[in-house]
């Protein structure tokens, strides 16, 4: 098997669709070059819980048809993507990283599943996940840990560790994942791909299982920024199935990302430079900075006062809300059960078994933190700095047009380095002020570690704003070649 | 040191009513962790939320409205396929009311 530039997985959805249009390459080509590197290197990266080879085969000859009769559906038909496991897809296992849904087949598409087949996209698979997506690593997956591409014996972030280990490593076109803290960000930042987190209800939530409702967004993983354009052009927008799914007009992304950041305003948080991150992350986004000066944008400093604060406001709004989403797996309707005497017994003992630790630690902190005599000084008082936490970003949003920081305060770390909970968490703490104020937040590569490990700039944007992330991330990708970096793959050989 | 937030009769309270049985030690380590992060976020209560109302979702909607016209729904097969237990129409649960 050879490297990844002689193959189609090494295309743009871009080029590959021109490839597509030329007839140089059919769908049916692309899907089987991307299963043989699925064959080849997923036993050593580990991103994939399940590959979907004969549905993607079918829907790939589906395409060369539409292709053969000049009738192509748009810049998606053909392309191989996959998804997270928490995206419901019908009739194909859908376990969300959970021994409680080991067995779970859907008996319906996510929207977003639905809107992306409705484009023609193959589906290669599903992706490997942080268990409910509460994890920052992909350790938390109840089934096996998925592994950094640029480093095996690293963590690809987490949750949708997954879905950004796939585009790294050439193993899907694009994929999509869920950020809630940063779980879209973050594994982007650590594999050297570009993720988007959305602003919240850009996207629908349909048939997404749900961890946090008022912080999950699903959103696109590619190579490149107009790759991510290309996607969200098709998930975003208003769905009858998901009220919060906002009927706000959806731009033509690609079309936006031309504009370049000649006078624009783009600020800075100090707040986004501490004490204890990486200095080579700083170095690289600092450079990045004046990257984008070098192309006519002004930068100024501006202050995200409660950005500290952050954290421990999402550690009881995140397990308050989930608490109570993940009441539903009791044994009765759907999922694992463990027998019990009673309803009561049977439930505990399902959840027992069928939850890990994360999960579990997750659901106490959350029903303590909504429990009578707390509620008040836990969750109302985590509620109220969240308000503080959005003033921070509108107030600056009246002086900048984009922010740029650090997507996370360090590089990839060693599978099983961060054994303490809060010493996780930490990981996110650059991304999780944005999930808690619903803006659109986008990391693009920006640079490598003395050891090669990559580093992510963040983008940050007013809400429904993913035009002006996609712009300055877009300019930005344009002037540096982070992206053309490949990880050196070793076939697994059989 | 300070008082734990957490005693061991909390932890069995909570799991109860988050209805998850714990092991022993997986009791004793549920209280440690919980404690650790909650002293983690005691930080918030330094902030001064006087007059700040609480945000429940960052961007504000109202109520989404449909016309309320019947549609089809799920067969009813579809909806028990997953079932661990059904019966006829109906999901099977262990007994609830004594007799």
């Amino acid at each position: 098997m050879g490297g990844v530039s002689e193959t189609l997985a090494a295309l743009t959805i871009d080029a590959l669709a021109a490839k597509f249009r030329a007839g140089e390459a059919t769908p049916s080509d692309a899907a089987r070059d991307y299963l043989a590197r699925i064959e080849a290197h997923d036993p050593s990266i580990r991103a994939f819980m399940t590959v979907t080879r004969d549905v993607a085969l079918a829907q790939a000859a589906e395409a060369d048809a539409r292709f053969k009769a000049g009738a192509p559906r748009g810049p998606l038909d053909g392309v191989p993507i996959a998804l997270k496991d928490l995206f419901c897809t019908r009739g194909i296992r859908t376990a969300c990283g959970s021994k409680i849904l080991e067995q779970f087949v859907p008996p319906y598409d996510a929207t977003t599943y639905q809107r992306l087949r409705g484009a023609g996209a193959v589906l290669l698979g599903k992706l490997n996940m942080d268990e409910f997506a509460m994890g920052s690593s992909t350790e938390n997956s109840a089934y096996f840990t998925t592994r950094n591409p640029w480093d095996l014996d690293r963590v690809p972030g987490g949750s949708s560790g997954g879905s950004s280990a796939a585009v790294a490593g050439a193993l899907a076109a694009a994929t999509l994942g869920t950020d809630t803290g940063g779980s879209i960000r973050q594994p982007a930042a650590f594999c050297g791909v570009v993720g988007l987190k959305p602003t919240y209800g850009r996207v629908s939530r349909y048939g997404m299982v749900a961890f946090a409702s008022s912080l999950d967004q699903a959103g696109p993983f590619a190579k490149t920024v107009a790759d991510t354009a290309r996607v969200l052009q098709v998930i975003a927008g208003a769905d009858s199935m998901d009220s919060t799914a906002a009927a706000v007009p959806v731009p033509d992304y690609l079309a936006a990302l031309g504009g370049g950041v000649k006078g624009l305003r783009i600020g800075i948080p100090r707040e986004y430079f501490i004490d204890g991150m990486d200095p080579e992350v700083e170095q690289a986004v600092r450079a990045a900075v004046e990257v984008l000066r070098a192309l006519g944008a002004q930068t100024e400093d501006v202050s995200l006062p409660h950005t500290e604060y952050g954290l421990a406001a999402y550690y009881l709004i995140g397990p308050a809300e989930a608490s109570s989403n993940l009441a539903r797996y009791d044994g009765v309707k759907y999922g694992l059960r463990v027998s019990g005497r009673d309803l009561v017994e049977m439930s505990s003992k399902t959840r027992a078994a069928g939850f890990g630790r994360e999960v579990k630690r997750r659901i106490m902190l959350g029903t303590y933190a909504l429990s009578a005599g707390y509620y008040d000084a836990y969750y109302g008082q985590a509620q109220r700095v969240r308000t503080l936490v959005a003033r921070d970003f509108k107030a600056a949003f009246g002086r900048v047009d984009a922010i740029v920081a650090p997507t996370t305060p360090g590089v990839a770390f060693r599978i099983g380095e961060k054994e303490d909970p809060i010493q996780m968490y930490l990981n996110d703490v650059f991304t999780i002020p944005v999930s808690l104020a619903g803006l659109p937040g986008i990391s693009v590569p920006a640079g490598f570690t003395r050891q090669g490990l990559p580093i992510g700039l963040q983008v940050i944007g007013r809400a429904y704003d993913e035009a002006a992330v996609l712009r300055v991330a877009h300019a930005y990708e344009q002037a540096t070649d982070w992206h053309t970096r490949k990880p050196a793959l070793e076939a697994v050989s059989r | 040191m300070t008082e734990p937030r957490i005693s061991r009769e909390d932890v069995e309270h909570v799991a109860r009513l988050s209805r998850l049985e714990l092991a022993e030690a997986e009791l004793l380590r549920m209280q440690a962790e919980l404690n650790n992060i909650l002293a983690y976020i005691d930080k918030l209560r330094s902030v001064d939320t006087t007059g700040v109302p609480p945000t429940s979702h960052a961007v504000p909607l109202t109520n989404v409205m449909r016309e309320d016209e019947p549609r089809p729904s799920f067969p009813l097969a579809d909806m028990l396929a997953n079932a661990p237990e059904a019966a006829g129409a109906f999901f099977r649960v262990p007994r609830i009311i004594e007799e």
